[in-house]
């Protein structure tokens, strides 16, 4: 099935203090409007205030790089954003993401189609996306990851009665 | 066919002979690290079916990212940390003031060779200057830690690095690091391994030892290794005798039977061979750890801000080389001095280099992260330029979005706290 979404283009090597920045850490941390309200602050300013629902962000490589702080992944979940696609991810971040909940696919080639206000096309099952009539394959999710992102994330999933937890990242 | 330490380790961990980069593994670490966000995982924890601790003697928790508290907010999440500690009854928990937990770990023996630490902290590679396996990790999944004792866990590919030579006085393993990652890249080892070895590294003091493997988290590192030698059993003796007086002899024994070793002829190794002698002193440009370039090139840039500590550069050689440069001398910059713990503030008490840097103008802050990650105790105003022997120097680290951040070691930065301007400390003399 697929599904359409706006598309914030990003680059190579965003880290998480431009995600969220350390100064909120303690202070900000399950209200989700204050979240949202500070999502990129220090990266684009222009983009708390004009997500939308089901918007995705594309980035370079390294994406998430630096502090391990969660709420770089929760902020942009309370912003309702749908997925991150990157060329690659920076490894702390992308176990967060997974455990939160927020779709993170790896996708070579795709920074280089991407443009902020474009739409791109997700096609999860086929592992596909499409932006301006170029397809590109991603790999699928290792099995044990994917349980998890469905679930929610990894409280949703040991909440459910999950014997163990497990992922392939 | 041999295997990296860090295949070693987590293979004796599952109960299995070997294991190969890319499998993934239900780890079960020996120490679970937090700090201030324990407050947050204690909230997370109490959402879990779950309701005991697994492993309540594996937990290490350590105030120290925003001490003494700032705001009132601050103070409770740490009021709310103590209350659990106690009611949960943990006895690795280090107060405010105690220093950062990466370096308190280290002196009070928490962590030691062959073990394993996974932390919600992303400097928790850290532990490897001695010769254990750390990891950084999410907040979510150390509270899943704290309630089930195991975590997933893939084996990492290793690059090792080996080190020849020796460098020239005056340069730093900061230097080093610096240099690595301009080469390598902010990613140039993302979810690897990096294990040090050559003759190089034997060279290295151990508070050397302890900035380079700390920084292998800007290289994209899952965790970083120097096996464990002479100096680092030296080391760890005097160490435990000094903070464990009841059981340093069980403590060092256990780190001695658990120590582990890499296989010469590991597999699945990538292998980078680097000169100690070529190391110049570098500094870090912002906005990005990889902005690399030669202290020289930068010679005259103003610097409102000069500040040493963190878990990267607070240690005793880094206030004593921060020392030597400022003694006799006025500052013309601002000077902020963070030792990494209170055992570093009481060991340059001892040793004077607080009197010379204070006696310069240099403020003293309590052991802890101080502003590196922008919280509190030395931020900066729009505009500044700070030259700072931390870790990063990303855009809004130090609280603000329109300022500057250069990395440098601390001798840099103590030379240009003196000049007002960056500096080479071999120039300070012909500066003035
Ligand atoms: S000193 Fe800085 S980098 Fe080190 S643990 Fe504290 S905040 Fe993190």
């Amino acid at each position: 099935m697929r599904s359409r979404h706006r598309i914030w283009a990003y680059g190579d090597h965003v880290n998480t203090d431009v995600i969220f920045p350390g100064k909120f850490t303690y202070s900000v941390q399950h209200d989700p409007a204050a979240l949202a309200s500070h999502a990129l602050e220090d990266l684009d300013p222009t983009f708390a205030s004009s997500v939308r629902l089901g918007d995705v962000i594309v980035a370079g490589r390294n994406w998430g790089n630096g502090s391990s702080r969660e709420q770089a992944v929760t902020c942009l979940l309370a912003c309702g954003l749908r997925a991150i696609i990157a060329e690659s991810f920076a490894r702390i971040y992308y176990r967060n993401a997974i455990n939160n909940g927020l779709l993170a696919l790896t996708c070579p080639g795709v920074s280089v189609l991407a443009q902020t206000g474009l739409e791109l096309a997700l096609d999860l099952e086929a592992g596909e996306l499409e932006i301006g009539g170029q397809t590109l394959q991603f790999a699928p999710l290792p099995p044990s990851v994917r349980h998890i992102v469905a679930a929610g994330g990894l409280i949703s999933y040991l909440q459910a009665g999950a014997g163990k937890q497990e992922g392939g990242g | 066919m041999g295997a990296s330490f860090s295949q070693k380790v987590l293979a004796r961990n599952v109960g299995r002979a070997q294991v190969q980069p890319g499998e993934v593994l239900d780890v079960t670490p020996d120490v679970v690290l937090s700090h201030d966000n324990s407050a947050a995982i204690i909230r997370i924890f109490r959402q879990l079916p779950q309701k005991e601790l697994r492993y309540p003697e594996r937990l290490a928790i350590t105030l120290d990212h925003a001490v003494p508290p700032p705001t009132p907010q601050h103070a409770q999440n740490h009021a709310e940390i103590r209350r659990f500690v106690a009611e949960q009854g943990i006895q690795q928990f280090f107060e405010m003031g105690r220093g950062i937990c990466h370096q308190v770990h280290c002196e009070e023996g928490v962590v030691g060779p062959g073990m394993i630490l996974l932390g919600a902290d992303s400097h928790s590679p850290h532990c490897g200057w001695l010769g254990a396996f750390g990891a950084g990790v999410g907040r979510t999944e150390v509270a899943a830690l704290w309630a089930t004792g195991q975590l997933w866990l893939r084996v990492p590919e290793t690059l090792r690095i080996t080190l020849t030579g020796r460098l020239a006085p005056g340069v730093m393993s900061k230097d080093l690091a610096l240099q690595l990652i301009g080469r390598l890249g902010a990613d140039g080892a993302n979810y690897m391994a990096v294990e040090f070895d050559g003759p190089g590294t034997v060279t290295l003091s151990a508070d050397m030892r302890a900035a380079l493997v700390n920084m292998m988290a800007e290289m994209g590192a899952k965790n970083a290794f120097i096996a464990p030698d002479d100096l680092t059993w030296r080391w760890l003796e005097t160490q435990l005798q000094r903070s464990r007086p009841d059981d340093w002899q069980e403590r060092l024994s256990m780190f001695r039977e658990q120590a582990i070793l890499p296989d010469a002829d590991a597999v699945g190794t990538q292998q980078l061979d680097m000169a100690l002698d070529d190391v110049v002193p570098v500094v870090s440009c912002p906005h990005r750890v990889d902005n690399t370039e030669p202290v020289t090139a930068l010679t005259g840039t103003r610097v409102d801000l000069a500040f040493i500590g963190t878990c990267t550069n607070g240690r005793l050689e880094d206030l004593a080389a921060a020392a030597e440069v400022v003694r006799g001398h006025r500052l013309r910059a601002r000077l902020l001095v963070i030792p990494a713990s209170s055992q570093v503030l009481a060991d340059a008490l001892a040793a004077g280099y607080l009197a010379d840097l204070i006696e310069a103008g240099a403020s003293i802050g309590t052991p802890g992260c101080g502003p590196c990650m922008g919280v509190h105790a030395g931020v900066l105003a729009p505009g500044e330029v700070c030259i700072s022997s931390a870790n990063r120097n990303f855009r809004g680290r130090m609280g603000q979005r329109e300022a500057e951040i250069y990395l440098a070691n601390p001798a840099v930065v103590a030379a240009s706290a003196v000049a007002g301007e960056i500096v080479h400390p071999a120039d300070l003399l012909a500066w003035e």
